[in-house]
């Protein structure tokens, strides 16, 4: 029993913490460009001149 | 690399507006980069952010700095672009927002609650089980109060017109259900159905997120290919100096300067030069005519050749266009009579329900149980035969469908349009535009040598006229570079004159014109004839065998000339109807929908408008105008005709998978509601019993993924 008294707010407190972090992702945009995301992992930030090619040859 | 490009110069403090493109042709990682990078590095430019789901590009800018110069950055990076108005779709968005974070407070509330009830239905009893309940009651009532407000309000919204719809019951059945667990929580009673309501809220706003959802992506896909419409017009002040107006500010009496290239923003009469306009707004007919002083020009028509002073007479709602407008308008009224599938179940099943759970719950009086215990029963039919399944059944199964379809170019607006097209029994095309390009292309330019083509490319690339943008899309296409020109001179209406290497070049009306619009090419003493024709869609034919092999006979109904109509009909071997004004359409769709037939339209145009909003249901190619994109329920973006046939093929799918749907949920009520009336449905049995149902149905929507093959 007096296990539940530790266990019951921390489930709470985990759900509301998942909860509050969806509504933060909802709000800041996370959800806008799903697809997008995916392509921009190929994105190479360093080397201007190599992706600039790689575009060239897809476009 | 997702945090905002870095600020330049200019525009690092100062006020920045936001703009925002749409580029419909970007495909890769690549493209965001180059769009993204090519437009932070411009003065004036803040931010750049690629929307790759949407297609659209977010522009932060200094205020100097026009929309105008923004897109033609993007079109020299490559990108076909059009500017996109303030987002109207903005509020239909936040619905679904809303909805979703319902779905994640309910979310939330069921897998808590869940948590505390697995631990009463394993044998809690005494004061654990009370201390349970009352904490599921702290937690499922909040939960309850945020992500039910959509039922209630859809339900008092339905009460108060005197109308019962699938919100009624619902809203009844978690009420009662909740207020009884709250009375069995204060009297330590052994049943409490908190788990139950808000599975059943989480589920129904499942079904409403993904319905929502649909629509969004649709409208997104479609608001990406809409243009701006002609926002204004140079109106010339009384010292011969033009000003930018705005289409609304415009007056009768004033006079435009109307480019060539620009679209009319009032109807005018011509008061000086002569030019030819493209009236396939009004027509569907691409050939420009050629009109002079005195002529009467519509607002929506293209000006191609030279620049003319037009006199304005009617402008805003008196122009043809509004009038075709208004014409649309009554004609979609009828089709919100369609009552869609989900709808016309709940007529039936929530009278159904509310009588039997009331029988149930009279019945237990009369055979002695107490109101306590009646009232526990009538609230578990409710809670049982609450359209769990019957709400995930239509949604799940339209958003599954329309994802395939969307995949290959098909984007339908909402779920009624995707019923409404299994039902189909008959398709109407349009000629110019859909089952034809609307663009006039080279038959062949094999009798072309190298050097002849790359003249003929420089030369109708300083053309607006739609021959010589056919010419010039065909001979990009193969590859060819344009020659070098010098003093190059555009005759309205005649074509154009250059002088390459000396020699003098010209491109224009052929002198011996045939069947087809052709035109001629001059190289110093040399002329050689090349022919254009308007080329039906590849596919057409294969796309509308398939058509009437599902039992939709095809004919075409066209403004065009009865004998360019008859030979696409001929070629097709299908009926027409020529000549046909936008409202000899509406006519026509009437009379085969009073004759009981259900109609297809597809067409393009803005004389397509009022036939595509008066037709059992519609579709339109990417390349339709952007009245043809809003008045149909479906646009495809391809050149083939055959997204048509897979859209209609996938619609019937979707028809099938829906009725199964409908016939597990109700095989489920059959099973689970003589439990609920006997008395024996614990809030276990509610839970396993509703989860599995709707597992089941929406693992049956998920067999549509493969729909559009």
């Amino acid at each position: 029993m007096s296990g539940l008294a530790i266990l019951i707010p921390i489930a709470l407190f985990m759900g509301l913490c998942g909860l509050g972090f969806f509504f933060w992702a909802m709000r800041n945009g996370q959800f806008e460009d799903l697809e997008g995301a995916s392509h921009r992992v190929l994105i190479d930030d360093e080397d201007a001149g190599e992706s600039s090619e790689n575009s060239d040859a897809e476009t | 690399m997702n945090a905002a490009l870095p600020l330049h110069d200019a525009a690092e403090n100062a006020a920045c507006e936001d703009s925002r493109f749409a580029v419909p042709t970007m495909r890769c990682a690549g493209c965001i980069s180059k769009i993204e990078r090519g437009l932070s590095e411009m003065p004036g430019v803040a931010a750049a952010r690629v929307n790759f789901s949407a297609k659209q590009v977010a522009v932060s800018h200094a205020p100097e700095l026009t929309e105008d110069r923004i897109l033609r950055a993007i079109e020299k990076l490559g990108f076909e672009a059009q500017i996109l108005a303030e987002n109207p779709l903005a509020e239909d968005r936040g619905d679904t927002a809303r909805l979703l974070r319902a779905l994640a407070v309910a979310g939330f509330g069921m897998m808590n609650i869940m948590l505390l009830s697995v631990s009463v239905w394993s044998g809690a009893v005494g004061v654990t089980r009370d201390l349970f309940h009352m904490l599921s009651a702290l937690i499922a009532i909040p939960v309850i109060a945020y992500s039910g407000r959509p039922f209630f309000a859809s339900a008092a919204m339905a009460l108060r017109y005197g109308r019962t719809n699938m919100d009624v019951p619902i809203s009844i059945g978690i009420i009662l259900a909740t207020a009884l667990s709250l009375y069995e929580t204060i009297t330590s009673g052994p049943h409490a159905y908190f788990d139950g309501a808000v599975m059943l809220l989480f589920f129904l706003l499942a079904g409403r997120v993904l319905d929502g959802m649909m629509r969004d992506r649709a409208r997104e896909g479609i608001s990406a290919l809409l243009g701006k419409t002609a926002p204004g017009a140079m109106v010339v002040q009384g010292d011969g100096t033009t000003v930018w107006t705005k289409a609304v500010d415009i007056q009768p009496g004033m006079t435009m300067l109307v480019a060539a290239g620009e679209s009319l923003a009032a109807d005018g009469v011509i008061e000086q030069g002569q030019s030819g306009f493209n009236m396939s707004m009004l027509t569907g007919e691409s050939d420009p005519q050629m009109l002079g002083k005195d002529d009467a020009v519509l607002a929506g028509t293209m000006n191609m050749d030279a620049p003319v002073h037009v006199r304005v007479t009617a402008t805003g709602r008196d122009t043809s266009i509004a009038d075709i407008a208004r014409l649309m308008d009554e004609a979609g009224q009828h089709r919100s009579f369609y009552v869609r599938v989900a709808d016309r179940a709940a007529r039936y099943y929530a009278p159904a329900v509310h009588s039997l759970a009331l029988l149930a719950f009279v019945g237990w009086m009369i055979a002695g149980a107490g109101w306590h215990q009646s009232l526990l029963i009538a609230v578990a039919v409710l809670i049982i035969t609450c359209p769990c399944a019957l709400g995930l059944a239509v949604p799940a199964a339209q958003v599954v469908a329309s994802g395939a379809l969307m995949r290959k170019g098909v984007l339908v607006k909402d779920g009624s349009a995707l019923e409404r097209l299994a039902d189909a029994d008959r398709v109407l095309f349009d000629k110019t535009g859909t089952l034809t390009m609307g663009q006039p292309r080279p038959i062949d330019t094999d009798g072309l040598s190298l050097t002849e083509k790359m003249v003929a490319l420089a030369l109708a690339q300083s053309s607006r006229h739609p021959v010589s943008q056919g010419l010039v899309r065909a001979l990009v296409r193969e590859g060819v570079t344009p020659a070098e020109l010098s003093s190059v001179q555009e005759m309205a209406g005649d074509g154009v004159s250059a002088l390459w290497e000396g020699i003098a070049v010209y491109l224009g009306r052929a002198e011996k014109a045939g069947a087809h619009i052709s035109t001629a090419l001059t190289i110093g003493e040399e002329s050689q004839l090349i022919e254009m024709t308007d080329m039906l869609r590849p596919g057409s034919k294969a796309a509308i065998a398939e058509l009437t092999q599902l039992g939709l006979s095809a004919s075409i109904i066209s403004g065009d000339r009865i004998e360019a109509v008859s030979v696409v009909a001929n070629e097709l071997g299908i009926t027409a109807q020529a000549g046909a004004k936008p409202e000899d359409k509406v006519e026509t769709i009437k009379r085969l929908g009073d004759a009981g037939h259900k109609l297809l339209m597809v067409g393009d145009g803005l004389n397509d408008g009022p036939a595509l909003a008066a037709a059992y249901v519609s579709m339109a190619p990417g390349s339709a105008s952007d009245v043809g994109q809003q008045a149909a329920d479906s646009v495809f973006t391809s050149d083939s005709l055959m997204p048509v046939v897979l859209a209609v093929k996938a619609a019937r799918q979707t028809g099938r998978i829906v009725r199964q749907n409908f016939a597990l949920a109700i095989g489920y009520n059959i099973f689970a509601v003589p439990l609920a009336l006997a008395g024996m449905v614990t809030p276990l049995i509610a839970a396993i019993a509703m989860s599995l149902s709707s597992l089941i149905v929406v693992g049956n929507a998920l067999r549509l993924r493969g729909a559009a093959k």
